[in-house]
């Protein structure tokens, strides 16, 4: 257990906001050649942030092993971003500018982010666009042959670099020949079809994690001095999501009941655009990338039950609701304003489709305006894979499209340097809580990533080790066998139930409680009732679940039912965050703390804090942490998209 | 509309690497055609629980077609049916009502079984170790726009770059050759600027580590093309092949 800092200290610097990433660095302690191959660093997930991470590190010198759950490092969940990555290039001279992009990522976010953060990230903005050219990723570029960019949710200058609808699966695959290049170099080994289970810390350092090997089944202990989770967003807690089928909770919760505090669970982004779920069989959304939104016009008919097809509503019975309620961004008003627009007007009864939980994104105008060919050569791969799913052509009828689960805002609390409450344990990427408030804009995420595991980790896990004594340990090291008995007793406990429910089953209901009442609108009187739901079906999974087969082989359903069984934990502390946090902020819409219009009511004088939770033993009784958010150079705002 | 159909799955069935596998059919009954073919795997595995039988594996992730991790052998196809697209996206209602559907893992020497339809593709990242990357450390890049690309080349970069790493064209290539998803690589590289420096080096050592990991020789059948989910054109072999040879007489 680790000893519990009362103050959180973010280590933050002071001074000129411009100025202390740099100072900040010049004041990191360094670690000279020959004694970073003395180093071993486990870095764990192979998305932007892992696969970034692993190859700057092992370029300095340090010894890497990089670990995932997927067959190869390149099919992590980063793979299916499709929309693009910010950075305030100013290649259209449009005036945007580092701190333009600063002010946007804060406003986006609710004013709930740290400022020196979100600084720092947009000023690397600008040097993660160069490398990743440099390696070879094929940006859409302009006739000219310079880069070309697109607008993004809001914001009102077009920063948004593309990749066709690729942009996750090009800047991953340059990380990852980054990253396969040290493996060349014999700095990197690979460790993939290996999940991590638990976290072993000793002395109070992380010092090492205890992985299953998904073919044989067999535990394996790895020792490090320090461990970097790279291991992605717990969206999937909500059974339905954009995520891919293997993204889960299961490293960072494992990690928080070791120690290591929590921030924000309760914030979690719903996009708007999804295609809309056609039956209970279905395991995943799919999303329809932001980028839509420039080309794009979300509207619902006027009048309520209006079921005639869409091409035959005349124009002046559509109701273009986001245009009309906010003229100045329109369609891209950013996402948690967009979902619940969405929502509301499904919930007045003129939402579309068989279920009347969709909305239309019509592309007709643009069609009309630009021709076919803009679009395909824009947004081509999105529409064949509307089509692919769907069956209809939306070239020809409009999208229907309707919010899903998207992204995680909140993850294990890590200071400046990206460190959490358990020295050693470094946390990047969509893992941590660290840069978007309570809302996350667009193209935003791959940007945190790779700023996150190339320009920030390398130099701040050199003045930990610097500064810090690390003892040898090895593998016969009481805490390593003490955390692969836990494991095994886990694993064991989980095939030993034997009852009559599958995860599945587990998983969907868990889903439907956080999605009814932990989603896009919350209540205190709901997340009551979702507490109590939550604990009744935790207990039910360890006396009713039945899971096939053994722990010796491959066994997917062993592995969903750990990765379940944590979400099930996880779920009441997200359900306590939203319960705690009396304001609307963001993505966190609490309906007693609304405007007259209907849109979110922050209360900066009780909660312009972090919240920071502490595992006790307890899941019902975790141990909240502040860490107040001081504004020295933006003021917080009502925020206004009108 | 969606309809409810009836389908017999014949899958593949292989405990592990050691022990011989072989065929196995079961019917599924109502089932959406709205459905996707991952979809109707899960229901049947779901049924196969309840039942106490062991449940069929397959490897998926994204199921959107952009992961690569999906993929097996449909009705004796990679990939499945519908051309230009991986197996997570083919869906019931391209197939018809009682129709037997065959479902075996992708052959081939360099993938053996793991399980089920479950095999082994890490020859396809030890090829990209052997050079499928820009030696650029981080850190060291000028800016974005001081390499001016022309667009068409641009165009035809990201066409090789959209590789998924799948290894469909191997499966469906009668010797098992991996050129596509070499070729695809390396011409990517190729034809930009900043790949230029080591476009020899890197020719030669990829072919060669595709030797080494038991693939065949490429004798232009192009069935890798036509299984290929994300399109890649058969050209990216001659490119292969021509930076090949370009590369032996340089060197
Ligand atoms: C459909 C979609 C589209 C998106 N589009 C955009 C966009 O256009 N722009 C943008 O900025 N953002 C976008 N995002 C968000 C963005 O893609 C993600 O936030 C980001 O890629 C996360 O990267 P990551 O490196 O933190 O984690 P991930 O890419 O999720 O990687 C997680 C890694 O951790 C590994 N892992 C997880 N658990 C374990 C474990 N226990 N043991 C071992 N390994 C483990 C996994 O195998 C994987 O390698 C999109 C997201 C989705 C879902
Ligand atoms: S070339 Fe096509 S079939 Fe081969 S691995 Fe790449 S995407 Fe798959
Ligand atoms: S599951 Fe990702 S491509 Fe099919």
């Amino acid at each position: 257990m680790a000893i519990a800092i009362k103050l959180l200290d973010a280590k933050a610097p002071s001074g000129p906001l411009e100025s202390r990433w740099t100072r900040h660095k010049d004041q990191l302690k360094l670690v000279s050649p020959t004694n970073k191959r003395k180093y071993t660093i486990l870095v764990v997930g192979t998305g932007l942030a892992g696969a970034s991470a692993a190859a700057s590190l092992a370029e300095l010198g340090y010894n890497v092993k990089a670990f995932c759950i997927q067959d190869s490092p390149r099919r992590a969940h980063s793979i299916a971003a499709q929309g693009g990555i910010n950075a305030a290039k100013n290649y259209r001279n449009d005036g945007d500018s580092v701190w333009r992009l600063f002010y946007d990522t804060i406003k986006g976010g609710d004013f709930r982010a740290r400022e020196s953060n979100v600084y720092r990230l947009a000023e690397l903005s600008l040097n993660i666009i160069d490398q990743c050219v440099a390696q070879g990723v094929p940006f859409a570029r302009e006739y000219g042959g310079l880069l070309d960019t697109r607008s993004f949710g809001g914001a009102l200058v077009e920063r948004t670099f593309y990749a066709r609808g690729q942009t996750g699966q090009q800047l991953l695959l340059g990380a990852y020949s980054a990253m396969m290049r040290q493996v060349d170099a014999g700095r990197v080994t690979l460790y993939p079809r290996r999940e991590m289970l638990d976290l072993v810390v000793i002395n109070g350092q992380a010092r090492g994690i205890v992985c299953r090997n998904l073919v044989t089944g067999e535990l394996e202990p790895y020792v490090g001095d320090a461990v970097v989770l790279c291991t992605g967003g717990y969206g999937n807690a909500y059974f339905l999501a954009t995520y891919a089928k293997n993204s889960n909770a299961t490293a960072i919760w494992r990690c928080h009941k070791r120690g290591a505090f929590f921030a924000n669970p309760c914030f979690v982004q719903i996009h708007p655009t999804c295609i809309p779920a056609t039956g209970d069989y279905q395991s995943k959304l799919t999303l329809m990338s932001e980028s839509l939104r420039n080309d794009g016009r979300v509207w619902v008919p006027t009048k309520k039950g209006d079921t005639r097809p869409p091409n035959e509503i005349p124009q002046d019975e559509r109701d273009y609701f986001l245009e009309r309620k906010y003229p100045t961004y329109g369609n891209l008003v950013p996402r948690d304003i967009a979902s619940r627009a969405v929502k509301a007007v499904c919930d007045e009864g003129r939402g579309v489709g068989a279920t009347g939980r969709a909305v239309y994104l019509d592309f007709s105008d643009t069609i009309r305006e630009k021709g076919i060919d803009y679009i395909k050569e824009k947004y081509g791969n999105l529409f064949e894979m509307y089509q692919h799913i769907t069956g209809e052509d939306p070239y020809k009828v409009p999208m229907r499209i309707y919010p899903a689960v998207h992204y995680t805002m909140g993850g294990l609390w890590v200071d400046y340097n990206l460190m959490s409450t358990i020295p050693g344990l470094f946390v990047l990427g969509e893992a941590n809580f660290s840069d978007h408030g309570a809302n996350r804009l667009g193209a935003s995420a791959l940007m945190q990533g790779l700023a996150d595991g190339y320009f920030i980790i390398p130099y701040t896990i050199g003045d930990y080790f610097a500064n810090t004594t690390l003892p040898k340990v090895s593998t016969e090291h009481s805490a390593f066998k003490d955390s692969l008995a836990d494991v095994h007793r886990f694993l064991t406990k989980l095939l030993s139930i034997k009852g009559n429910k599958t995860v599945l089953e587990f998983h969907r209901e868990l889903g439907m409680i956080l999605w009814d009442y932990v989603g896009m609108a919350r209540n205190a009187q709901g997340l009551q009732i979702a507490i109590e739901k939550i604990r009744r079906l935790r207990e039910e999974f360890w006396n009713n679940l039945k899971v096939p087969g053994d722990a010796n082989m491959l066994n997917k359903n062993l592995e969903m039912a750990g990765r379940v069984a944590d979400f099930l934990e996880l779920a009441e502390l997200m359900a306590i965050d939203a319960l705690h946090r009396e304001e609307s902020c963001g993505a966190h819409f609490r309906e007693e703390y609304q405007t007259p219009d209907g849109e979110a009511l922050r209360n900066d004088e009780k909660f312009c804090y972090v919240a920071a939770w502490e595992y006790t033993g307890d899941l019902s009784k975790p141990e909240l942490h502040k860490e107040p958010l001081v504004f020295e150079f933006v003021k917080p705002t009502v925020r206004s998209y009108k | 509309m969606a309809k409810k159909m009836t389908l017999h799955l014949r899958i593949w069935r292989q405990p592990n690497p050691h022990t011989p596998g072989k065929f196995v059919t079961y019917t599924i009954r109502d089932v959406s055609s709205d459905m996707s073919l991952l979809d109707l795997l899960d229901v049947l595995n779901e049924e196969l629980i309840k039942k106490g039988e062991q449940p069929v594996e397959f490897d998926n992730d994204c199921r959107e077609g952009i992961c690569g991790m999906c993929g097996f052998l449909v009705n004796g196809v990679a990939h499945g049916p519908k051309r230009g697209r991986t197996a997570c996206q083919q869906y019931l209602r391209d197939f018809k009502d009682g129709e037997t559907i065959t479902l075996e893992p992708f052959r081939a020497k360099a993938f053996p079984v793991i399980k089920d339809l479950v095999v082994d593709r890490s020859a396809l990242d030890r090829i990209m170790a052997a050079g499928g990357y820009i030696s650029v450390n981080t850190g060291s890049a000028p800016d974005a726009n001081s390499i001016p690309i022309p667009k068409d080349i641009a165009e035809q970069a990201f066409d090789a770059a959209a590789c998924i790493g799948c290894g469909a064209c191997v499966a469906a290539c009668p010797n098992a050759s991996a050129s596509l998803f070499v070729g695809a690589k390396i011409a990517h590289l190729a034809l930009l600027p900043q790949g230029q420096p080591e476009r020899i080096r890197r020719v030669l050592r990829m072919v060669e580590q595709m030797d080494k990991e038991g693939f065949g020789d490429c004798s232009n059948h192009g069935e890798c093309e036509a299984v290929c989910p994300k399109n890649i054109s058969i050209k990216h072999i001659a490119i292969m092949r021509r930076e090949y040879l370009r590369a032996l007489f340089c060197s």
